[in-house]
């Protein structure tokens, strides 16, 4: 350990900054906090923080064991301040639950039929890749945040108004 | 470098052209100065020479002088990013307008003061004559010892006459994953062992790696990496590079200690997520400069910089940011039609 304290934050303690505004409207720079967002809302509930055209970034509440997710194409998770296990399941049949053409996440209503692909358990900072293809399910112990790189879709929620700087 | 490969090359469907300007096409490397060891050269009717301690740009409509340091740290951003996205600002004063393919080059045209006096001074360049160029002059300017991209209490000093050079921090390969670090015959994860101790600031970032468990034959799928590890072991400073890919969506976190070197004039909205620490944005008006906001922002922390604004980022300790830029090829030409919004979400 060396003179420096890194300062992580999480979904239990957090800082947060804001838009000092000298010539221009705060709304314009969209400013929220993943770990605040998380904290407010149900596990799993995807809510966008970040948004360009299509793409969104989504915070989540990471709370016992979520439903199974897919989509049509890649997306990452990173869990940013604790321990979250991910499963996965190479799907039979992708195209008949997931619209090959679609975008963004769709959640999925039960376990879906495939093959068994394995496992991650992410600690803090870890990121994993939630791939085309197969399917996916969060489970954590303890409460934490993750944040999800995907694009605008059927599990996205947008709730600006309630979590950034007005 | 947060850029594809098809970014400086231009697009298929027109550059855009703003000014009107037709292209400069003269360059000239001089030869070394008798006193101070350092070549000149020219850029149209830019002028670039150094001395010990300053940077020179020389025009028809006046001379602009930085501290050396302050230049070659942008330089290094503008030539590692490929002119980057939008406006690369070295100061104030000069600066780089990215048309992907083609580049202003302008001393004062983004400043009111300047403008407002006629005092403004622009150029157009094939962006791939203009890199040359700027190439030549990060690798001749840099002396032995000092590296552009540094943190300013990593590395050594800029000053003096001419003492070697430092090419292989300058000319570094820039990392650009194509699916995410760490997937097999993608972008490797940073250890000591291949040259990427963990930052003095960083220290106490935990080294641990995520469990996986790939069933056979799901090696390539099934697969994680400690990316606050991989950001504590970069050797360079507000260098965003791609790290995990959906489609367009470039995730670039970058660890960022000091100062911006430039004031980012982006053309598009340019999300920031703070995944440590702290940074403070000043933010001015993109075309104008005059000052617009600060931003605080903390671990957490979520903001989008709007795409008529300019922003440069101070960091006491080292700190993770995640850049988060859009790289569709398509944004050009909605930016030149007016369809690219200015704002990334209304509420
Ligand atoms: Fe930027």
């Amino acid at each position: 350990m060396g003179q420096y304290t890194t300062d992580f934050g999480s979904i239990q303690s957090y800082k947060k900054g804001g838009v000092t505004a000298i010539d221009d409207d705060p709304k314009r720079y969209v400013f929220s906090n993943m770990f605040e967002v998380a904290s407010k809302s149900a596990p799993y509930d995807r809510v966008a923080v970040a948004k360009n055209f299509e793409y969104v970034i989504e915070s989540a509440k990471a709370e016992g064991e979520s439903a199974w997710f897919s989509a049509a194409h890649d997306e990452f998770v990173v869990s940013m301040d604790g321990k979250v296990r991910v499963d996965f399941i190479k799907l039979d049949d992708p195209d008949a639950l997931v619209d090959p053409e679609s975008e963004g996440a769709v959640k999925l209503a039960g376990t879906p039929d495939g093959t068994n692909m394995g496992y991650v358990v992410l600690g803090r900072g870890h990121m994993a890749m939630l791939p085309v293809g197969a399917a996916y399910r969060f489970s954590a112990a303890e409460t934490c945040t993750i944040i999800i790189q995907s694009i605008d879709g059927a599990v996205t929620q947008h709730k600006w108004a309630q979590f950034c700087q007005q | 470098m947060a850029m594809k490969e098809s970014a400086l090359a231009g697009t298929d469907q027109g550059i855009s052209n703003p000014r009107g300007l037709p292209i400069t096409g003269t360059f000239a490397v001089n030869p070394a100065d008798n006193i101070t060891g350092y070549k000149s050269f020219q850029a149209g009717s830019f002028k670039f020479h150094r001395d010990e301690y300053f940077c020179y740009v020389t025009t028809p409509s006046g001379v602009h002088v930085m501290p050396a340091d302050a230049f070659l740290r942008a330089l290094m951003r503008d030539v590692a990013w490929g002119f980057f996205y939008g406006t690369v600002n070295f100061d104030q004063v000069f600066g780089t307008t990215n048309y992907y393919g083609e580049v202003d080059m302008f001393l004062g045209a983004m400043n009111e003061a300047y403008t407002d006096a006629g005092r403004d001074f622009v150029e157009r360049f094939k962006a791939d004559k203009l890199m040359d160029v700027f190439k030549q002059m990060i690798s001749d300017w840099t002396n032995e010892g000092y590296d552009p991209f540094a943190a300013p209490m990593e590395t050594g000093v800029p000053w003096g006459i001419k003492n070697g050079d430092n090419d292989d921090a300058v000319s570094r390969e820039r990392v650009t994953a194509r699916r995410m670090v760490g997937l097999p015959g993608d972008t490797p994860v940073r250890t000591d062992a291949n040259g990427y101790p963990v930052n003095r600031m960083f220290a106490d970032v935990p080294q641990d790696q995520p469990e996986v468990h790939a069933e056979p034959g799901f090696e390539h799928e099934v697969s994680a990496f400690n990316l606050f590890a991989y950001l504590s072991r970069s050797d360079v400073t507000w260098n965003p590079s791609v790290c995990s890919v959906v489609k367009d969506s470039l995730f670039c976190p970058t660890s960022e200690e000091y100062i911006l070197p430039v004031e980012h004039g982006n053309d598009r909205c340019e999300w920031f997520i703070q995944l440590t620490d702290e940074i403070t944005w000043n933010v001015k008006d993109g075309l104008t400069g005059r000052p617009r906001a600060v931003i605080n922002m903390k671990a957490g922390d979520c903001c989008c910089m709007p795409a008529d604004i300019r922003h440069q980022g101070f960091s006491a300790k080292r700190s993770m940011l995640l850049v988060w830029e859009n790289g569709s090829p398509k944004v050009p030409e909605l930016i030149r039609q007016g369809l690219a919004p200015q704002v990334a979400v209304e509420f």
